[in-house]
């Protein structure tokens, strides 16, 4: 059970889906991330939390391999990741969403579907000059699409272009894109930015069912209320470091993660001296 | 004012070799634009480089015609290599800029006196057709006419070679576009990284779009030089590529059946147009000359004054062209 | 004030002053109408070792049967002739002087069939066949330092030409395509002030003392190209690219509007001016004097001088004066500056004005050597290579990128021949872009 895990920054897990060991970045002189070591459990939700310029989106694109580590080590089930491309950790079990939803505008809601499927022999150049070649493939892509369509209630918008539809709409689009590639571990960028509160429920439905049918997920989120809500375990991280991890009840009443949040002499009397 | 003769030029030139080669040319530059959202400004390298593959092995290293076209898809790899490898990670503009440089550079290159002994220089290269003439069931000397069109045999022979050509490229474009592959290029198209997160490598992708629009391309070349009967290296300046761009964005990117639309109407347009001008009465065409200095040598200008006026505007407002979609268009607004 | 709050007013200044541009071009082409009689003629020229076109001013021409003529100082020549047939016309090769001779010395004649009611023009192929030069080893230092003093002068009018380039791009993430023609402009404008002053084309005005009639200095008419290369460019942005803007459309249309619209300026330009090469009333064929033995001719230094200071204040002017700054500030990061209170649109218009002006200043430079309809389009490739070099979006970037591509490709032809220097170009920017991509002074963001 995650929550048998001591609250301490770095602690191991038994079945760590990531490990991060010394991973540091710097922007010309400035270390935007310094991480000694974390460990995320696979099969849970991981909440990963911080205040403004705490380094949660260096570190997240770190992860997924949309920046480059300075040093260190990063192991996806076991195998090192580090070096590898963006677009091969989708083939290693990693997929990730945006903050900034990039549903494709310019092609249509079961387009955009099919894209996400791996391993396409249609998607190699010469084998596409020949039908036969990918059409049973691609007949079953199609109807996993619809399947999931059909799972976040998005079957009526299956012919439009996804520009037509509502950042809601959105939002699910890449989710469902995003189980396409039958993902292990999801690292979602704010999912929840920019949502109604109906849609909110709604989406935590569909993220709570990607831990239910076993997957990894890791979620960046400043919402407390969704934090709160769906996550198992949170990581808080201040000034490119973790500087707590734990249950988001330990969390909310950690020293530390408050004093981050508000500044460390918020409960302290305005005085001319120290 | 011989209408008949006007608008015996306007129809032989709509499916003409003209057309065909333009055609050709779009169609290469529809999937590296079109399809990808690649910046090739310099279009007309690849057909350069095509024409002086087949040139170059024939007049320099005298192997056989049919090895040459062989070659000139060998040239057009290269280039695009040359051109892709350092660019094509980085922003679309710098594609644009190489692109633009490689093609002024080759032609320069190409034509200078260094170069001679290997390209023909400003001459050029006029003996290496033969081959393709020989094959000809056409009389090459004796003009052909059925209603409204007329060829020379010669040309006509390209004609049926060319279109041919052009029509298989065409249905192999639309059947590649259609399948997962086309798909991922149009989503990369339009975001990089939502492409890359789902595992498509796009640096992969984009370099098998140069490779593939550039061998058309090259194909375009070849035909050119082979109903010229001579290469010749300011025939490929940059004024074709943009030629060929406007012939693009009148039939609407990233349809197949575009580049040949686009072409006819581009050089039906011009064709008739031009022959009108140069029919006026002479009364007419001195007032013309004396206004706005529309003389014979001018009237060829006008074409490229109307190419840059059109691309702009076209650009401007209404960049799926004839038949494209404003919703998928790459040049909409992102 | 703000401008943008006087549309009517700039309306009516910008198409007064288009008007008058337009007027400026018809009268341009007036310039190379002669009489109505038939003739053969021609120019007389080559490019030297160091790429710089010469004219050859002094050399005789005959035809067979008529009078023979001697060039003049632009190497131009014209014997007419009594009607349309056959002529042999040829040149005197004892008169060429003695650093020149024919490229093929057999070819020292011409056949030329007259049947139209036209002027026939012929060409004959000169080179550079100066006896100093044959003898003197390839690398000598006198030929290393003079192609390094050259090398300078070509950096600093590139210079000139790149800055407005590079600081568009920063503005707008525009990479303008057209920016080369904002150079012929000014090339081609040069010329007609020159000639004509302000309003000399419109004839009745002829007459009146310069610089509004009968042509003037060439230093009035920098600076009245310079007005005219900024209302140009400021008319570029304002009723074409910022419209444009603003209805949303992509920077990738843009590029192509702008692509479109070098194709369009570039085609006017040969439309009005023709395709020969002209030369500036002033100023044209000097001798170069020996300094430390390199050869300048007194035009080189001056506008070397000339170009230094104008760099100095453009550098000083961004460094100092809030306009600089503002420009520098947005082009380095748009959105932070705009949070900070800087009006962006102005500093846009302000950037396309300004880097208009400056790419007009460089065409005159360039028309020092030579006036031609593809003088900007010439250097296209080596502003590009600057402009990248430095950093897209940087403007002293822009200015030592100038400098170092100017150096690098007249000193390469040590190496490789003339001819081949665009090729350096290129090889310039693709090396640029293998390994640094963001230039040497650019921001690595702006790349991926």
């Amino acid at each position: 059970m995650i929550a048998n895990y001591s609250p301490t920054p770095g602690v191991s897990k038994n079945n760590p889906a990531l490990v991060v060991k010394s991973v540091s970045k710097s922007f010309g002189g400035l270390k935007a991330v310094d991480v000694q070591h974390l460990e995320i459990e696979s099969g849970v939700i991981t909440a990963l939390i911080g205040p403004n310029g705490a380094g949660k989106t260096t570190f997240f694109n770190l992860l997924t391999a949309f920046d480059s580590i300075d040093s260190g080590s990063i192991q996806l089930f076991g195998k090192d990741i580090a070096g590898v491309a963006s677009h091969n950790l989708a083939k290693k079990g990693m997929v990730r969403t945006f903050q900034l939803t990039k549903a494709l505008s310019k092609m249509t809601v079961i387009d955009n579907l099919k894209l996400g499927a791996l391993r396409q022999s249609g998607e190699n150049f010469f084998k596409s000059l020949f039908t036969p070649i990918w059409s049973s493939q691609e007949r079953e892509i199609e109807s996993r699409a619809d399947a999931l369509l059909d799972r976040f209630n998005l079957s009526h918008m299956r012919d439009e272009f996804a520009g037509t539809m509502s950042g809601g709409q959105r939002k699910l689009l890449e989710m469902a894109r995003a189980l396409m590639t039958d993902p292990q571990i999801l690292m979602l960028d704010e999912p929840m930015a920019g949502v109604n509160p109906a849609l909110t429920q709604s989406l935590l439905g569909h993220v709570k069912s990607l831990r239910d049918e076993g997957r990894t997920v890791i979620f960046v989120e400043h919402n407390m209320d969704v934090v709160r809500d769906i996550s198992d375990w949170v990581v808080v991280m201040a000034e490119g470091a973790i500087i707590a991890e734990g249950t988001p009840d330990h969390i909310r009443s950690n020293q530390v993660v408050i004093d981050a949040y508000l500044g460390v002499h918020h409960d302290r009397e305005l005085s001319h001296d120290v | 004012m011989d209408w008949g003769f006007i608008f015996e030029r306007t129809f032989s030139t709509m499916i003409g070799p003209e057309v065909v080669i333009y055609a050709l040319a779009a169609l290469g530059l529809n999937i590296h634009f079109g399809y990808t959202g690649l910046l090739n400004f310099g279009h007309v390298a690849f057909m350069a480089a095509g024409a002086y593959g087949l040139g170059v092995s024939v007049y320099y290293f005298h192997w056989n015609f049919w090895i040459g076209l062989g070659m000139a898809m060998v040239y057009s790899i290269v280039l695009a290599l040359i051109l892709g490898i350092p660019t094509l990670r980085l922003r679309a503009d710098y594609l644009g800029l190489v692109t633009i440089a490689a093609s002024e550079t080759i032609r320069i290159t190409v034509r200078s006196r260094v170069m001679k002994p290997i390209t023909g220089g400003a001459e050029g290269i006029s003996e290496f057709s033969k081959p393709f003439y020989d094959l000809s069931p056409f009389d090459l000397g004796k003009f052909y006419k059925f209603g409204p069109f007329r060829y020379l045999g010669r040309d006509l022979w390209v004609l049926v070679v060319g279109w041919t050509l052009l029509i298989l490229l065409t249905l192999m474009v639309q059947q590649v576009m259609r399948a997962p592959w086309g798909r991922a290029l149009r989503a990369i198209r339009e975001d990089e990284d939502a492409a890359r997160s789902l595992g498509k490598n796009a640096y992969a992708f984009k370099i098998q779009s140069l490779l593939f629009g550039g061998a058309i391309g090259a194909v375009a070349g070849v035909v050119q030089v082979v109903q010229k009967g001579s290469i010749q290296a300011d025939g490929f300046n940059p004024v074709i590529t943009f030629t060929i761009w406007m012939i693009l964005i009148i039939g609407g990117p990233a349809r197949p059946w575009s580049p040949i639309a686009g072409s006819m109407i581009y050089w039906s347009l011009i064709i008739f147009v031009e022959n009108v001008l140069r029919q006026l009465s002479p009364q007419t065409r001195e007032t013309l000359e004396s206004t706005i200095k529309l003389s014979d040598i001018n009237i060829g200008q006008m074409r490229y004054i109307f190419v840059g006026l059109g691309l702009l505007l076209l650009a401007r407002y209404r960049p799926q062209g004839i038949f494209g979609s404003r919703e998928e268009m790459a040049l909409d607004d992102r | 004030m703000n401008l943008a709050d006087r549309p009517q007013t700039i309306n009516k200044i910008f198409v007064f002053a288009l008007i008058g541009l337009f007027l400026g071009l018809f009268g341009v082409s007036r310039v190379s109408a002669d009489d109505a009689d038939l003739g053969i003629s021609g120019q007389l020229k080559y490019k030297s070792s160091t790429g710089e076109t010469v004219f050859v001013s002094g050399a005789t021409v005959s035809v067979d049967g008529l009078e023979s003529v001697t060039t003049d100082e632009k190497g131009s020549f014209r014997i007419p002739v009594p009607g349309p047939g056959e002529y042999r016309i040829s040149l005197d090769t004892a008169s060429l002087p003695d650093t020149v001779s024919l490229k093929d010395a057999t070819k020292n004649f011409l056949n030329v069939n007259l049947s139209t009611d036209k002027d026939q023009v012929v060409i004959f192929s000169l080179q550079d066949g100066s006896a100093a030069v044959a003898s003197e080893s390839r690398f000598a230092l006198r030929r290393v330092v003079q192609l390094s003093v050259e090398g300078i002068k070509f950096g600093l009018y590139l210079a000139l030409a790149s800055v407005g380039l590079s600081l568009i791009f920063g503005t707008t993430g525009l990479v303008n395509f057209a920016h080369a023609e904002l150079v012929t402009f000014g090339n081609l404008m040069g010329f007609f002030f020159n000639y004509y002053g302000l309003a000399g084309a419109i004839g009745f005005l002829a007459p009146l003392p310069a610089p509004l009639g009968s042509g003037s200095n060439l230093i009035v008419a920098a600076a009245l190209t310079m007005i005219a290369g900024g209302i140009l460019g400021y008319g570029l942005n304002r009723f074409i690219f910022r419209p444009a803007r603003r209805s949303g459309v992509s920077l990738l249309a843009q590029m192509v509007m702008t692509i479109g619209g070098s194709i369009l300026l570039r085609y006017i330009f040969l439309y009005f001016f023709t395709g020969g090469t002209r030369a500036y009333r002033s100023y044209s064929a000097q001798r170069a004097n020996e300094f430390l033995g390199i050869y300048l001719t007194p035009k080189d230094i001056a506008s070397m001088i000339v170009c230094v200071v104008i760099l100095l204040v453009i550098g000083f002017g961004l460094k100092r004066t809030r306009s600089g700054r503002a420009m520098r500030a947005v082009s380095d990061n748009r959105d932070l500056s705009e949070s900070s209170g800087i009006d962006v649109e102005k500093v846009i218009s302000q950037v396309w004005t300004t880097g208009a002006a400056l790419a007009s200043l460089a065409g005159i430079f360039f028309g020092l050597d030579a006036v031609t309809w593809e003088s900007g389009f010439r250097v296209l490739l080596f502003v590009f290579a600057s402009v990248t070099l430095g950093g897209l979006g940087t403007a002293f970037g822009a200015l030592f990128g100038a400098l170092i591509v100017g150096l690098v490709i007249n000193l390469s032809t040590l190496f490789i021949d003339v001819e081949l220097k665009n090729m350096m170009a290129l090889l310039v920017l693709v090396v640029v872009l293998m390994f640094k991509p963001q230039g040497l002074f650019g921001r690595k963001e702006r790349i991926g």
